[in-house]
C-alpha cells in the first residue's frame, strides 16, 4: 500500500502556538483528497500520536484539497522533554502512514 | 479604503528592497510588521531577548524608518525584539533613536508597553479573572508568580490608542500578529471581517503567495472585503495560496480569537482577479461579551548541560539502548553517592541521533544508520551540579563496555571539554486569558519626539 507522503502533494507539521501541533496534508487534487480523507480515520492518527480520537480536531477541506489535525503536543514546547522546538518532525511520521 | 503595505513576515527575516519601493509608491495608509512570535521557544519570553541580531533588526528597521519618512504614513511595528517585553519596546525603541539620528530624519514615537507583574497575575488568577484555554499547562499562583516575565498580547484597540497619539512610529510589545494590521482600517470604518481576515492573511507577508520569501505584501481593506497581492513581480497570490494560508500555524483555519471577539472565515470566498491578486470576501467579526486578552508567561526550569558522544562500532549500534540503560544505571549510583541527588533531584536524558531523537516514542521507523549520536541532556537545580552530574557521565559515555569481561572501549567525542552549559532552561506556563474591564488598563502608552 502506498504512503500518505507518495499521494500527497506535501505534509507538513508545524506549531500553532507553544502547546498545539498542527498538521496540513495538501492532498494535490480532488482524487487524491477523496482517497486520503475516506482512507485515514482520526483514529489512526490517534494512536499515531499515543491518543484518543476525541483529542484531535480534524478539518476536511475540500475547496482546498486539505486534511488537517490539530491536536495538544505530544510535549509542550521547549520543556525538558520536547525534541522539535517548531514542530516540524510530526510531519513525516503522518506521510508515512499507509493507505489503501 | 485602507492599504497597508507589509514588508515581510517579521523584521529579521529581511525583504525585498526594490518590492518595497514600489509599495511605497503605491501610497499606502500604514506600514505594518510583526517582531516576534513564541515559536522559537521559551527562552527569548524567559529571559527578555530577541531572537535576531541587533545589526540585523536595526539593517531592516532603518530601511523602514526611511521608507515611512517617504510615503509620510505611520510605520507600526508588534512584539518588539520576538517576545515584547518592556526590556525589548526600550531595545526597539533605542535602535529608532539611532536610525532616525543616522537619516537626519525626525519622528513622533510611540511606545505600547504590555508586560503584567508577576504578583499581580498571580492575584488576578487567584481572583478568578485568569482563565485557561484548551491545552493549558496546569498552573497555580505561585506558578505564576514564579515567571521572569509576563506579557499580554494587544489587541486592536491598544495599537488605535497608540495611533491617535498622531505618533508616525508604533513600537509596541506584544500583540496579536494581527492586531498592527487590522487596527487602522477598524478605525476607518472598513469591514471588520474583512479587517481582521485580511491581517490573518498578511501578518506573514508573501507566505500567503508564491515566492514567499520576496516578503512585500500589499493589502487592501475596504467596505466589503479585501484586496491582495505580493510586490515583488515574480511572486503571485491565486485563491489556493490566500486560502491555503489559514491553515498555517492555525489550531483552527476557519475560526480565530482574537482581543474582544473572533473572526469567523467560514463562508468566505476567494476570487482571482488578475493572474497575482485576489479578492476575498466574506468572513465575519462577532464581538464577545466580555473583553480578553491572552497571556504568556515564562519561568525557568533549572539549568542544563549536554554532552554528546558518537557511537561508530557495529555491535554498539546494534544494543545502544542496552547500553544506554546500564549506563543509567551506573551513573545514577554515582550521582547518588557522590552528590547525594537522587531521581526526583535531577533529570538526565539520552536521546538517541540517529534512532529516535525527533519523535521519541512516537518513531515507528526502524533505525537504519551505521552510526548513533548519544546526546545527553543534564537539568539540574543550579548550573554547577548540572555540570558535576555530566562530569560523572562523561567517563561512561567513554568507555562504558557491554559486557564486563571484554576490553575497555572507546567512543568519539566531537569536543574537550565534551561537557557544553546550556545555561537556563525555560518552559511557557500560561496559556491562559485575562479579563479586563477597560481595554487600556493591562498596558502602558507613552509618546517621545525623537
Amino acid at each position: 500500500m502506498p504512503e500518505i507522503g507518495q499521494i500527497a502533494e506535501k505534509v507538513r507539521s508545524k506549531n500553532a502556538g507553544p502547546f498545539w501541533v498542527t498538521i496540513d496534508i495538501f492532498c494535490g487534487n480532488d482524487a487524491a483528497f477523496r482517497r486520503i480523507a475516506a482512507g485515514l480515520p482520526t483514529a489512526t492518527v490517534a494512536a499515531l500520536f499515543h491518543t484518543t480520537p476525541d483529542a484531535i480536531k480534524r478539518f476536511d477541506i475540500a475547496d482546498l484539497a486539505v486534511v488537517k489535525f490539530s491536536l495538544p503536543r505530544p510535549q509542550i514546547q521547549g520543556i525538558a522533554a520536547d525534541r522539535d522546538m517548531h514542530g516540524a518532525g510530526w510531519g513525516p511520521l503522518v506521510a508515512e502512514i499507509e493507505i489503501a | 479604503m485602507t492599504r497597508i503595505l507589509i514588508p515581510s513576515g517579521a523584521l529579521g527575516l529581511g525583504y525585498d528592497a526594490e518590492a518595497l519601493d514600489r509599495g511605497i509608491a503605491a501610497g499606502p495608509d500604514i506600514i505594518a510588521i510583526d517582531g516576534g512570535s513564541t515559536d522559537s521557544g521559551p527562552s527569548y519570553l524567559g529571559r527578555g531577548v530577541s531572537k535576531y541580531a541587533r545589526s540585523s533588526t536595526k539593517a531592516e528597521w532603518k530601511g523602514l524608518v526611511a521608507a515611512r519618512a517617504r510615503a509620510g504614513c505611520p510605520l507600526v511595528i508588534g512584539t518588539a525584539g520576538t517576545c515584547g517585553t518592556d526590556s525589548m519596546v526600550d531595545w526597539m525603541a533605542d535602535i529608532t533613536r539611532e536610525c532616525l539620528t543616522e537619516l537626519g530624519l525626525s519622528a513622533r514615537i510611540a511606545t505600547l508597553k504590555c508586560e503584567q507583574a508577576p504578583a499581580a497575575m498571580a492575584a488576578a488568577l487567584r481572583e478568578g479573572r485568569i482563565t485557561p484555554l484548551p491545552a493549558a499547562p496546569e498552573v497555580d499562583a505561585e506558578g505564576v508568580a514564579a515567571c521572569s516575565h509576563i506579557v499580554a498580547l494587544a489587541g486592536t484597540e491598544q495599537i488605535a490608542a497608540a495611533l491617535e497619539t498622531g505618533a508616525e512610529i508604533v513600537i509596541a510589545g506584544r500583540t496579536t500578529d494581527t492586531a498592527i494590521i487590522a487596527a487602522l482600517p477598524l478605525m476607518r470604518g472598513d469591514h471588520a471581517g474583512a479587517a481582521w481576515h485580511g491581517a490573518k492573511v498578511g501578518e506573514c507577508g508573501a507566505l500567503c503567495a508564491t515566492h514567499p520569501q520576496t516578503g512585500v505584501l500589499q493589502l487592501d481593506i475596504d467596505a466589503t472585503g479585501f484586496t491582495v497581492a505580493p510586490l515583488a513581480p515574480q511572486a503571485a497570490c491565486t485563491p489556493q495560496t490566500v486560502a491555503a494560508h489559514m491553515l498555517y500555524e492555525n489550531s483552527d483555519p476557519f475560526i480565530l480569537y482574537e482581543p474582544g471577539g473572533h473572526l469567523d472565515v467560514t463562508r468566505a470566498t476567494y476570487t482571482p482577479q488578475d493572474s497575482r491578486t485576489v479578492r476575498v470576501e466574506g468572513a465575519e467579526w462577532v464581538p464577545a461579551p466580555a473583553y480578553m486578552v491572552k497571556l504568556e508567561g515564562a519561568r525557568r526550569a533549572g539549568f542544563q548541560t549536554i554532552l554528546l558522544t558518537l557511537v561508530r562500532d557495529g555491535r554498539y549500534v546494534a544494543n545502544i539502548r542496552d547500553w544506554c540503560a546500564q549506563i543509567e544505571e551506573r551513573h545514577a549510583a554515582r550521582v547518588a553517592a557522590r552528590m547525594g541527588l537522587n531521581a526526583g533531584d535531577y533529570r538526565l536524558e539520552l536521546r538517541l541521533i540517529g534512532v529516535d531523537a525527533t519523535l521519541g516514542p512516537l518513531e515507528t521507523a526502524a533505525p537504519a544508520a551505521a552510526e548513533v549520536g548519544v546526546l545527553a541532556i543534564v537539568t539540574a537545580a543550579t548550573q554547577e551540579a548540572a555540570q558535576d552530574i555530566a562530569k560523572l557521565l562523561n567517563p561512561l559515555v567513554l568507555h562504558h563496555p557491554l559486557t564486563p569481561q571484554e576490553d575497555q572501549p572507546t567512543f568519539a567525542f566531537p569536543f574537550s571539554p565534551p561537557e557544553i552549559d546550556r545555561g537556563a532552561a525555560w518552559e511557557f506556563c500560561l496559556n491562559h486569558v485575562l479579563r479586563l474591564d477597560d481595554p487600556m488598563s493591562a498596558f502602558r502608552l507613552e509618546v517621545h519626539d525623537a
